[in-house]
């Protein structure tokens, strides 16, 4: 028989707000232990919650970006458990008034185009952390990301395959960093992401019984916990006996999932309106003044790449990857005109820089108007392409413009015929052997002399002048 | 008079004329505390120096002619409301040894009006009881009968109140934690609109329905400390942001043309007939002051009680969660792992009654029967609701007793809680609704034990409360019945 994985992911991002959602402490990420906090993250007796209207911002912001409604009133729950991390004994989220629903992305997949249902946005306190001790029987509880805003995502369960998957987390994650309400970063947890899997007999319309996939920290684990998930299942089925209904956790280092121990899943969680807070109502006003300040999104930004400057769908994917290195694409093509260019220095020599040290875009030493005169430089013949390469290492480790490095290491092209013609009759005159032979039919020996004159004149040299001038004075 | 004994519009003519001190008027607090508190123990906490602190700056300012509202008035703190460096025990073990870094904001309010901490006021532990009994530090006895229960939750602060250890208190009322003990000690108690006094600082008990509000010695008292407390705070979410009038300017406004209600509902079998008659005596005057009478009906009544008891634990069983033994407060050591240390420390660190509401708001939140009873309790309460919307369209405060029955007997009802929740029949509804109530003193049972009188109004109406219930003391005479009574019947005197 045949299994048709069916897949949905919860997608839980720490939102990039200042402070908390129900206080004003910080959400700065790695402060020492419990320095980020106060009675009302503590929950300590007596403080009550107060919404931070930014949190309510970002996630009208992703909504809009994932074509959802947006519920006019929508509100807050409690969410009853008990665990150290969780100060009050319950955290505060939402239930059955979520923010936002009914929504989808599309994603590109190898059999094509497929569009990924959103079943609701919501937003919720992040828990704090423990930390625990390896060498005495004790734990320790920091408080600083208590109270932390999260949005979690979740999706509709449409999801085919592990590539899927990953496909459709890459694109949330996409809009997320470029709507700048996330910063998207899966090892420190700002952007995490459990899964819904179970298989059933392809054909068949209702669901097989799922296990629930936690404990994958990238993008690589999410689609490796899925495949061997899907395996596994399969397995279990074709072997005729039945999945059971469970929580697993990815164990990275050996490559599989495991059960969670049955007890710390046994909730009841006890859900009920948290009657410290009101309804948030969502205006249309509110809504409409979000939606004028929305950046342009990466699927349409990939688009108009293509369309406005003529580069492959695979050029504007890579320049699109990020909103700052797509403007930082844009404001080379404004200085150079010369978009395909230019998107092969940015993806080329620009991002291999960057890649090797690790950096991001936002750090890169080269201004993009020194990049984009570099090229006019190239294209007007000032400089080769040889030359341009050492320019752009250069600018790179100095953060220098391309003139002032150009006349520091006297890089200009010698383009002109009066200063070449002694150097090519020395080199020919300097290799008479090389000469005869050339001239007796070995026209390998061409590439000899260019070599020798590019020595001569360190590289300075035109290369076309070179070849034009130097095929006159072989021929004799 | 001495001047422990005086209200706080007495002694702050007192000392505008330089008549007495502040540092005077807590020393006579003080020898009073001394003097009966081992009998009546209303306290859990006293903090006597930091008092005299804070009456020295008082009385510097009044030197200085900066007089606030409170200026050296000692006052006296339900031990629920966090206050800054003192215990708050909210009359439980588990919070025994807490002590809060934070001021709830009626107590920052408070201090700013320049009022005198005397100390923290005994009460049912986590506000959960009608009889002051439940509280780990002991039980708190009724000035007028030392035998009897002084009421609850705020018994502490009632009998403080009554027996003159403060001046004024502030008490916080859930389903009747003000009014019920007021009324079984003799006292002013309001329990103000939901959103009317920041609850930042008040420990939760049942967040929908707990409110703040004043214990004083008559209805002028009351309009003083609620001009002090009352208003908005954006620390509070459900705080409301709505003008604030001088509750003051309500005191001398009669009765004559004002609508009563008398709702038929609460004076039926179950009130005593010595309450029902001195009840309907006190209405009688109302309508010689020339209140009009108007027969309503509030016909949701009969399921108040059942609606708190279960919309109450509920929001307590998640409010009370926070006391894991993590933090603060108590941790059994007994522990031998997490749960166990949860378990340890929650079973020994929480009393009776608390526990009993804990697994009762538990299991009506429990998946699968969150629909039979958190659900359609909150819909039921918004049909008591429409009941007062429709009941003030009819008239403008509405009658009734206090508490069914005058102070019981210590031990009485401990061991039937159903009679202990009997005990907040009458004044329940007015929580679930969110409206203001107020109860006065309205005579005395044949055994010398205080009768409270009920007015309760629509949202954000307290003035008409204040204006009631003042109109009522000087038709009624309350003040020279009362002081007759202290002088020839209370206990302690």
């Amino acid at each position: 028989m045949e299994f048709e994985p069916v897949i949905g992911l919860e997608i839980h991002a720490q939102l990039l707000t200042d402070s908390k959602i129900f206080c004003g402490c910080s959400t700065r990420f790695g402060a020492p232990p419990n320095t980020h906090t106060c009675p009302v993250c503590l929950g300590m007796p007596g403080v009550l919650p107060v919404l931070n209207r930014k949190v309510v911002e970002f996630t009208i912001k992703m909504a809009l970006a994932t074509n959802c409604r947006i519920n006019r009133e929508n509100g807050f729950a409690r969410k009853n458990y008990f665990y150290p991390d969780l100060p009050k004994g319950y955290q505060i989220s939402q239930y059955a008034y979520p923010l936002a629903e009914e929504g989808y992305v599309d994603v590109e997949t190898e059999g094509g185009n497929k569009r990924i249902g959103i079943i609701r946005i919501h937003m919720e306190e992040d828990a704090g952390k423990l930390i625990h001790d390896e060498h005495f029987p004790s734990s320790y509880v920091d408080l600083n990301r208590t109270g932390v805003p999260l949005m979690e995502i979740v999706s509709a369960p449409d999801i085919r395959s592990a590539e899927e998957a990953a496909a459709y987390l890459r694109r949330l994650h996409e809009i997320l960093v470029y709507l700048e309400i996330c910063d998207g970063n899966m090892e420190e947890g700002s952007f995490r992401c459990d899964a819904n899997v179970s298989l059933r007999p392809r054909g068949q319309e209702e669901f097989g019984i799922r296990a629930e996939l936690k404990n994958m920290n990238s993008f690589r684990n999410v689609q490796r916990a899925l495949e061997y998930e899907i395996k596994r299942q399969r397995y279990v089925l074709e072997g005729g006996s039945e999945v059971i209904q469970e929580t697993r956790l990815w164990d990275d280092a050996q490559g599989i999932t495991l059960p969670m121990r049955s007890k710390e899943e046994a909730h009841d969680y006890r859900y009920f309106p948290d009657p410290d807070l009101v309804t948030v109502a969502v205006g249309t006003d509110w809504v409409e003044e979000i939606r004028r300040t929305m950046p342009e999104l990466p699927l349409e930004k990939r688009e108009r790449f293509r369309r406005e400057y003529g580069i492959p769908a695979y050029d504007a994917g890579v320049l699109t990857a990020s909103r700052v290195l797509a403007d930082y694409y844009e404001e080379v093509v404004r200085g150079c005109e010369r978009p395909k260019i230019a998107a092969n220095w940015v993806m080329g020599d620009l991002l291999r820089f960057l890649n090797e040290d690790r950096r991001d875009i936002r750090d890169c030493p080269i201004p993009a108007a020194s990049l984009a005169e570099m090229i006019r430089l190239i294209e007007e013949g000032v400089i080769s392409g040889k030359m341009a390469k050492e320019i752009s290492e250069e600018m790179y480790r100095t953060g220098k413009e391309p003139r002032t490095i150009i006349a520091e290491k006297g890089l200009v092209q010698i383009t002109d015929e009066g200063a070449l013609i002694p150097v090519l009759e020395k080199v020919i005159a300097d290799h008479p052997n090389q000469l005869a032979q050339y001239r007796g039919g070995k026209d390998k020996l061409f590439g000899f002399f260019v070599g020798q004159v590019m020595k001569a004149t360190q590289g300075k040299a035109n290369p076309q002048l070179i070849n034009d001038l130097l095929k006159k004075m072989l021929a004799g | 008079m001495e001047l422990h004994a005086l209200t706080i519009h007495e002694l702050q003519d007192k000392l505008r004329s330089g008549e007495t001190t502040a540092a005077d008027i807590l020393a006579s607090v003080y020898s009073r505390i001394a003097a009966v508190d081992d009998k009546v123990h209303a306290y859990i906490t006293l903090t006597k120096e930091a008092a005299e602190l804070q009456a020295a700056a008082a009385d510097t300012a009044i030197r200085r002619g900066e007089m606030g509202v409170l200026t050296g008035i000692p006052i006296s703190l339900k031990d629920i409301f966090c206050t800054q460096g003192v215990p708050t025990t909210c009359g439980s073990r588990i919070l025994a040894n807490f002590v809060p870094p934070y001021d709830a904001t009626v107590v920052g309010k408070l201090r700013a009006a320049g009022a005198v901490f005397a100390g923290k006021a005994n009460m049912d532990e986590f506000a959960m009881g009608s009889s002051t009994e439940t509280s780990y530090f002991g039980v708190t006895r009724n000035p007028w009968d030392l035998d009897r229960i002084p009421g609850g939750s705020s018994g502490g602060s009632a009998a403080a109140v009554a027996a003159d250890e403060c001046i004024a208190s502030l008490g916080s009322d859930t389903g009747g934690s003000i009014r019920q003990p007021a009324a079984l000690c003799g006292v002013v108690g309001m329990k103000p609109t939901y959103g009317r006094v920041s609850r930042f600082g008040l420990v939760a008990f049942a967040s929908s329905l707990d409110q703040i509000g004043p214990f004083t010695k008559d209805v002028e008292d009351c309009a003083i400390l609620m001009n002090v407390i009352a208003g908005y705070d954006p620390r509070e979410s459900t705080s409301v942001d709505t003008e604030v009038p001088d509750y003051r300017s309500f005191l001398d406004r009669g009765v004559a043309g004002l609508r009563v209600g008398i709702p038929k509902e609460y004076f039926i079998a179950g009130i005593d007939p010595e309450i029902r008659t001195a009840v309907e005596t006190a209405i009688g005057i109302l309508e010689k002051g020339g209140a009009r009478l108007v027969e309503i009906s509030l016909p949701h009544t009969e399921y108040c009680l059942a609606v708190y008891y279960i919309v109450a634990p509920a929001e307590a069983s998640s409010n009370l969660a926070r006391y894991d033994g993590v933090k603060y407060g108590f941790r059994s050591p007994e522990g031998r792992d997490l749960l166990d240390m949860y378990k340890q420390s929650r079973s020994a660190g929480f009393g009776e009654e608390v526990k009993r509401r804990i697994i009762i708001g538990t299991y009506v939140l429990s998946s699968g029967y969150y629909d039979a009873y958190y659900k359609k309790a909150s819909q039921v309460r918004a049909l008591i609701r429409r009941d007062f919307d429709a009941a003030f369209e009819k008239c403008d405060v509405i009658a009734t007793p206090t508490s069914p029955t005058a102070a019981f007997r210590i031990g009485e009802r401990t061991d039937d809680p159903m009679q202990m929740y009997l005990s907040d029949i009458l004044t329940i509804s007015a929580n679930l609704a969110g409206i203001p109530g107020i109860s006065v003193p309205c005579g005395f049972t044949r055994d010398a034990l205080p009768i409270g009188l009920q007015f309760l109004a629509g949202h954000f109406r307290e003035g008409l409360l204040i204006q009631t219930g003042a109109a009522y003391e000087i038709l009624a005479a309350t003040r020279s019945l009362i002081a007759r009574y202290k002088r020839e019947k209370m206990s302690l005197s």
